[in-house]
């Protein structure tokens, strides 16, 4: 039962990434051609509101709904790691039009076939942690 | 109600909602980065005989599998009860540019003729959906995060690492759009 919260979650967010067409695979090709501002929209004020989101958290001390502190951890820089993986993932992005949270979304939208499309990207972290050390970080 | 509901959402209202996730799960002791899920996969599959990458205890993270199985049941939800009878708002140039590359548009979410199982069973399709998928995995995991992880969560923590990163997703986005399209297409 403590997962319960996480799934009504993880529901509403389901609903949004459909209703806000983010899983559409044509709004993503719209997106790498720079001809609407509906991805770039979305994406930029969800990071408006998150930038205030995290300060609030930081500066009021914010804790979880049991008093726990929330940390949110930072990043370790590099650049190589980061542009290296970021184009990799573009890539896919580009291509199969869905990042990871509109793939589990659109099985739900009735596109079944997108259970191979994740199979495939866990093969593709499975293969990242075999060559893992020989990548550039 | 319903009905207001149906209407496709307008981006300042779906972007900030992403936002209330972030931070919902956040409060409730997760965090938002979905490809985590991948690794969490790999590790009940047993990966962990194969690189101790995965060798971490995936049961902490268990609430993850728990959220994107939310998702699928919301991706249920929003398309059987809140379904708008519109086709998707498009714009005139994308239509134009993906005829030229003889990909239809009927104002559906994903073009049908690439993303079923009978598409899988030919050779566009099946490459479209498997090299695709796993570009996907193996970048996010590269990059330490995907869409979720780092455009919205690292960005809104103020990460140059996460800043890094999307400008790598926009190089890998466009290289696909306007230089491998045209040869797949």
């Amino acid at each position: 039962m403590k997962y319960i919260k996480y799934l009504f979650i993880g529901i509403f967010f389901g609903i949004i990434m459909t209703k806000s067409e983010a899983i559409s695979w044509y709004r993503i090709q719209e997106m790498f051609r720079f001809q609407s501002f509906h991805m770039y929209g979305i994406i930029g004020s969800a990071l408006g509101v998150g930038i205030v989101l995290i300060q609030l958290i930081k500066r009021k001390h914010i804790k979880t709904y049991k008093g726990d502190v929330i940390t949110i951890k930072n990043k370790q820089f590099s650049i190589s790691r980061y542009l290296f993986g970021g184009i990799v993932f573009g890539l896919g992005w580009a291509l199969s039009g869905a990042c990871p949270g509109p793939m589990y979304t659109l099985i739900g939208n009735g596109f079944t076939v997108f259970v191979v499309i994740i199979a495939s990207a866990v093969l593709g972290t499975f293969v990242y942690g075999l060559l893992k050390r020989k990548l550039p970080h | 109600m319903i009905e207001f509901l149906s209407q496709p959402w307008p981006w300042y209202i779906s972007g900030p909602l992403i936002a209330l996730v972030m931070f919902l799960l956040l409060w409730v002791g997760g965090n938002f980065g979905v490809s985590s899920t991948l690794r969490s996969i790999c590790s009940i599959s047993g990966a962990g005989r194969y690189s101790s990458f995965f060798n971490f205890n995936w049961k902490r993270e268990r609430w993850n599998l728990v959220f994107v199985l939310g998702a699928i049941i919301g991706g249920y939800i929003a398309s059987t009860f809140l379904q708008s009878e519109a086709p998707l708002a498009l714009s005139k140039a994308t239509v134009e540019d993906l005829s030229q590359l003889n990909i239809p548009f009927h104002g559906d979410i994903a073009p049908i003729e690439l993303f079923s199982w009978k598409s899988l069973m030919t050779l566009k399709g099946s490459f479209i959906m498997v090299v695709g998928g796993f570009l996907v995995g193996f970048g996010t995991r590269w990059a330490g995060g995907c869409t979720s992880g780092h455009a919205i969560s690292g960005l809104s923590n103020l990460q140059l690492p996460s800043l890094i990163a999307v400008i790598g997703f926009f190089i890998g986005g466009l290289i696909m759009t306007f230089l491998i399209f045209p040869l797949i297409f």
